[in-house]
């Protein structure tokens, strides 16, 4: 992944113009959306495709023939309840587990037996589960050990600073003394400053109030107008749905459902969530078993 | 005025046993590994430097330019390899593996070289004199020198942990190992860097001791790394500025005890080993991260 091959040329991001939705409410940011399916089925290249991925931890089987197609510029969520493999996922994509089976691309190129640092470096950054910040590090440390291996590109550490805006000032704090939302922030402005062109975004709202939530995923547009592509697991069905272009909902791993957010109904989303009746789960079957992804995107 | 000199010669030894024990914190703080073997390394410092000392007959005292390089070396080597090795298949099999280096080492010694004592000679240098306050106070050169080059080193790795890139790059993999590579930061290679600095101190450690006092194969174990240990245990695991406070309360305790009966001189040491351990496990100074 350190061919500079497509570095920073294929996707210019509009720096300084005003993001699309300004602080985006959920009405907003949905309505961006509408554009993502469009985008959709011009690409012909998937930024990331994930083929058949099997995962194990131990005994267990967490993953089970797993494949999603990522767009560059969508915002791709995957909900599912506790257990369901989200995170192990998101995780085996970054590299933190191995698949027992299938393939991830990313670019067109192999990336499974990538290790996690040449991923990030190569262009895909994790915002993991918990924050995971460097607690004895300052918040500006922090940043600087996001910036270490920067690709080229349109974040920096002052800009992450004009986004969120207390930050500068609390920069020689440590992180350790920070609230569970501003270490949100850090963890987040740490996985931009390396400049992902596919940022991995695990349970943002995990452990937090949900207005705090709400303000997070309000600087998603400011941050998606700087041509990042974000791959996200949620827990929360109805943020995900408010703030993706393409939804795919994992079940005690498996695929139960997958599609646009304006595609689905509460009822599938119910039924692919929790995996409730069996007709419901039949009626899924029938809409999404077996298609390939571009099918889908008619 | 014989318990003054006392206290002062413990202090001046201090920061010999310092030298010895922020390798170890180092090591220990950063990748969870308590390196058994760290004795004997200072002890391979040290016949290195006699080996580099006969073979260029440069002055003993500025062997530690050639001796410093290999050790940093081999440490990256030894951390990259076998260290690493043993860490991906769990902290506890480091213990069995550095036990088992260090093992290796002294019966190496033994066989390819011999049991006979060795210090490196530091001649008719003004190095060998000391001065004196009043009659019975005593300062010799080597031990303020020592003393000295401690200092320099605990101020150096402070000053490279806390604002070198690479010092950053440390205690954010000190801190999460799988956020760090998240960060793009390869873990092992920086695990590397803080092994071959550990191992530069070691070997400045084993020059120093071996121009102090004597060392032969088994010195590593029973000496340097038990002083190590306790230096280490009493300043605060992970601490650095710990070390040196611990090595210091470990001479004082030593040279206090010597004063009192020349045979109780590492006994005392231990006592006040065994008393930290049992009022104040976490040790003197706070435990904070690295530095």
């Amino acid at each position: 992944m350190s061919s500079p091959k497509g570095r920073g040329g294929d996707w210019t991001p509009p720096l300084h113009a005003n993001p699309p939705q300004g602080r985006g409410t959920s009405d907003e940011g949905r309505s961006r959306l509408e554009g993502g399916p469009e985008a959709r089925s011009q690409q012909s290249e998937p930024l990331l495709e994930v083929r058949d991925l099997t995962v194990h931890h131990g005994q267990l089987r967490a993953l089970d023939r797993v494949s999603l197609r990522v767009f560059p510029g969508e915002v791709y969520a995957i909900i599912g309840a506790n257990g369901a493999g989200k995170s192990t996922l998101l995780r085996t994509i970054a590299g933190l587990h191995r698949p027992t089976d299938g393939a991830i691309l990313y670019d067109g190129k192999d990336m499974t037996k990538i290790r996690p640092e040449r991923r990030a470096t190569g262009g895909i950054v994790m915002v993991p589960e918990g924050r995971r910040l460097f607690g004895s590090l300052t918040v500006e440390e922090n940043l600087k050990v996001g910036a270490t291996y920067a690709r080229k590109g349109p974040w920096t550490i002052e800009r992450v600073y004009e986004i969120f805006a207390w930050m500068k000032d609390r920069r020689t704090q440590r992180t350790a003394q920070l609230s569970g939302g501003e270490q949100q922030a850090v963890a987040i402005g740490r996985a931009l400053v390396a400049n992902p062109r596919v940022l991995l975004l695990d349970e943002l709202s995990l452990g937090l109030a949900p207005v705090i939530v709400q303000r997070i995923y309000a600087m998603l547009p400011q941050i998606l107008s700087t041509g990042l592509t974000v791959l996200l697991v949620e827990q929360d069905v109805s943020q995900a749905l408010r703030v993706a272009s393409h939804i795919q909902c994992l079940l005690e791993g498996h695929t139960t459902l997958e599609g646009r957010p304006s595609e689905v109904t509460a009822e599938q989303v119910e039924a692919a969530y929790f995996g409730l009746s069996q007709a419901a789960a039949e009626g899924s079957e029938a809409l999404w078993h077996g298609s390939t992804p571009s099918s889908r995107a008619s | 005025m014989a318990w003054v000199n006392a206290i002062i010669q413990g202090i001046l030894t201090g920061g010999l046993y310092a030298l010895f024990a922020c390798g170890l914190s180092l090591m220990f703080g950063v990748m969870k590994v308590v390196n058994l073997a760290h004795g004997d390394l200072a002890v391979i410092g040290a016949y290195v430097a006699l080996g580099v000392i006969t073979v260029t007959h440069i002055p003993a005292l500025w062997s530690f330019v050639i001796v410093v390089p290999i050790m940093a070396v081999l440490g990256y080597a030894l951390q990259r390899t076998l260290i690493q090795a043993a860490l991906d298949r769990g902290v506890l099999i480091t213990l069995l593996v550095t036990f088992g280096l260090s093992v290796v080492i002294e019966s190496g010694l033994l066989q390819f070289i011999n049991a006979d004592s060795h210090s490196l000679g530091v001649g008719e240098s003004i190095i060998t004199g000391s001065f004196s306050i009043g009659s019975q106070i005593q300062l010799p050169y080597l031990l303020l020198l020592i003393f000295a080059v401690a200092v320099v080193v605990l101020l150096g790795l402070q000053y490279f942990l806390s604002l070198s890139r690479y010092g950053r790059m440390i205690r954010a993999v000190a801190d999460d190992q799988e956020a760090a590579q998240l960060s793009g930061i390869d873990y092992r290679h920086v695990f590397g860097i803080a092994a071959a600095i550990a191992f530069g101190t070691v070997a400045l450690a084993g020059i120093a001791y071996g121009m102090y006092s004597q060392f032969s194969p088994t010195t590593g174990t029973d000496t340097i790394l038990l002083f190590a240990f306790a230096a280490v245990v009493i300043g605060g695991l992970g601490s650095l500025w710990g070390t040196l406070l611990g090595g210091i309360v470990l001479g004082v305790a030593q040279q206090i005890g010597a004063q009192i009966n020349q045979a109780d001189q590492v006994l005392a040491g231990y006592i006040v080993f065994l008393l930290v351990l049992a009022l104040r496990p976490q040790g003197l100074t706070a435990r904070r991260a690295q530095s």
